[in-house]
């Protein structure tokens, strides 16, 4: 199916706002006035030709008529009478659909003026990040949907073909339909899991954004910043704690997007990175954040996380970074929500703070009881602690190993690098 | 909207139940059809015989096939349905919460397609 996408500007000019203004309007707008279409009309494509259709309208009558005192209700009520309309004239040929245009047209016309139309996107979300769903639809319609990211921008993010992102939302829509999945914001009790997998599908976006699961580009700063701007979004409608951790999260993990990478596209560790290209504004306001979610002491894991990342953040170097308040905020991340993973991170903290030896048990616990044993990271970091050891041969097969189970490329040629350190003779750690 | 609510269990596991056990749980299945049929909630809903008397019946170039089965090879055996009106998914998975046998087994939801008017 072609995307309905903005409006072909005409040549009207008049008293009324310059195309510009419409498309800055468009910009601005359309996902609300889409999100409460769909609510109206009950279904994701007919409020996608609405939506498509009223901006045609507007491009043809704002110029000339002038700027309605309220855009967006003149864009939802030019919308649903578009889509009635088209109904009627589709009836002739499908009788039912006469049946549903009349029942549209008698739902009564102020309602949707009366209600918080903002409550409208929050719907969407919720709709879009539905667990009937699955995962790589949630993500994809809600990029598509809330973030009005195209079906050909999503693809390229995630490197797979249009037609199977296209795919996926199609048969996402067609489930919401078929299955009933609401269009509302979940009741108080069903709350709080239903907002745990919107974060999940926020923090995906974001990571895919931040560190790829694959392909030679290491971040791809674009979906960042949509996770970003839909934490956001979603902090304004719904003040949450945890929401408040994740977008801080977000924005403390992006504030070193500049000195994450070198200008050659390579991976610089956190120990290496040059801190006056840290982002401060990011900084600050994730810092913030974090001490608002820690207030509330209804915080979760991406809190406590947001928590630890605060800490390096606002550490003038490595060195001076404060590893026994990390080390027990991960001893907290354990307890809300224990993961193999975090017992890594934590063992890497626990190095930092009483040495490498210390560090390498950690890990070697970790293998003995079989966990992360293909995690290129584990291999990597047990690497680190046996070549400040000068346990070398262990270090060279560690980074082998990590070398083999590594995806990305900037990851490998960093592993490469080290690895080649360790054979043309020890430098300085 | 319609949706069909399969209970599925372990047979073996509910046959080893006690009596007392058996009662109490035919009991509170009953009140949860009462309260669906006071809500306007409950269209249909019955308990099935055990699997052990079940047939399966084929169709194939004409010639029928009636065999006993299909066997407990599965870990747990269709045991009942529940047909009920909701306003949408979340709802009618609310509902299915409280159908008794979800907390031994496990009971898949669908929605109804509409075969198109004649």
């Amino acid at each position: 199916m072609p995307e309905r996408g903005r409006p072909t500007p005409t040549d009207h000019v008049g008293n009324g706002p310059t195309l510009a203004e419409i498309d800055i309007l468009y910009r601005t707008q359309s996902r609300r006035v889409l999100a409460t279409l769909i609510r109206l009309l009950g279904n994701f494509e007919l409020a996608e030709e609405a939506l498509h259709d009223a901006f045609i309208a507007a491009v043809q009558q704002w110029p000339r008529d002038g700027l309605p005192s309220n855009p967006r209700a003149w864009l939802v009520s030019a919308g649903r009478f578009k889509a009635i309309d088209g109904l009627r004239r589709r009836a002739r040929f499908d009788a039912s659909l006469s049946l549903l245009a009349d029942q549209l047209d008698s739902h009564e016309e102020p309602e949707w003026e009366r209600e918080d139309l903002e409550d409208d996107r929050l719907r969407l979300i919720f709709t879009c990040c539905h667990p009937a769903l699955p995962a790589d639809a949630q993500v994809a319609l809600t990029l598509r949907e809330v973030c009005d990211l195209k079906t050909e921008e999503i693809a390229r993010a995630f490197l797979v073909s249009p037609s199977t992102i296209a795919q996926r939302i199609v048969r996402a829509k067609q489930k919401i339909r078929d299955a009933g999945i609401p269009y509302r914001v979940p009741t108080r009790e069903e709350l709080p899991a239903r907002l745990d997998n919107v974060l999940r599908v926020i923090y995906l976006v974001f990571n895919e954004g931040y560190s790829a699961s694959s392909g030679s580009k290491l971040t791809r700063a674009d979906l960042s910043a949509e996770a970003i701007r839909l934490g956001r979004l979603l902090l304004e409608l719904l003040p949450d704690p945890e929401l408040m951790g994740l977008l801080a999260l977000m924005l403390l993990h992006d504030s070193r997007r500049a000195a994450h990478t070198d200008e050659a596209g390579e991976l610089v560790r956190l120990d290496e990175q040059d801190r006056s290209r840290w982002n401060q504004a990011q900084i600050v306001e994730g810092a913030a954040l974090v001490e608002r979610a820690l207030a509330s002491r209804r915080f979760g894991p991406y809190t406590v996380q947001a928590a630890i990342v605060a800490v390096h953040a606002e550490a003038a170097s490595s060195a001076e970074t404060d590893w026994a308040e990390i080390v027990g905020l991960y001893d907290l991340l354990l307890r809300i929500s224990p993961s193999p993973v975090i017992e890594l991170n934590r063992a890497v903290a626990l190095a930092m703070r009483d040495g490498a030896t210390v560090g390498l048990a950690a890990i070697d616990r970790l293998l003995d009881r079989g966990e992360l044993r293909d995690y290129h990271l584990l291999h990597a970091a047990r690497a680190d602690f046996c070549r400040q050891l000068g346990r070398l041969d262990e270090a060279r097969e560690a980074y082998r190993t990590a070398l083999a189970l590594a995806q990305l490329e900037p990851e490998k040629r960093f592993l490469q690098q080290r690895l080649n350190e360790l054979n043309t003779g020890p430098r300085e750690a | 909207m319609k949706y069909l609510c399969l209970v599925y269990y372990d047979e073996q596991r509910v046959d080893s139940m006690t009596d007392e056990q058996w009662a109490a749980l035919v009991e509170q299945c009953i009140t949860n059809s009462e309260r669906l049929k006071q809500s306007g909630q409950f269209i249909a809903g019955e308990p099935l015989q055990s699997v052990r008397t079940a047939k399966t019946v084929r169709v194939r170039d004409g010639a029928v096939s009636v065999v006993d089965g299909p066997f407990a090879e599965t870990r747990e055996q269709l045991a009942g349905f529940y047909l009920i009106e909701a306003q949408d998914l979340d709802e009618a998975l609310h509902l299915t919460a409280k159908i008794p046998p979800a907390q031994l087994g496990s009971i898949e939801v669908r929605p109804l397609r509409q075969l198109p008017d004649r």
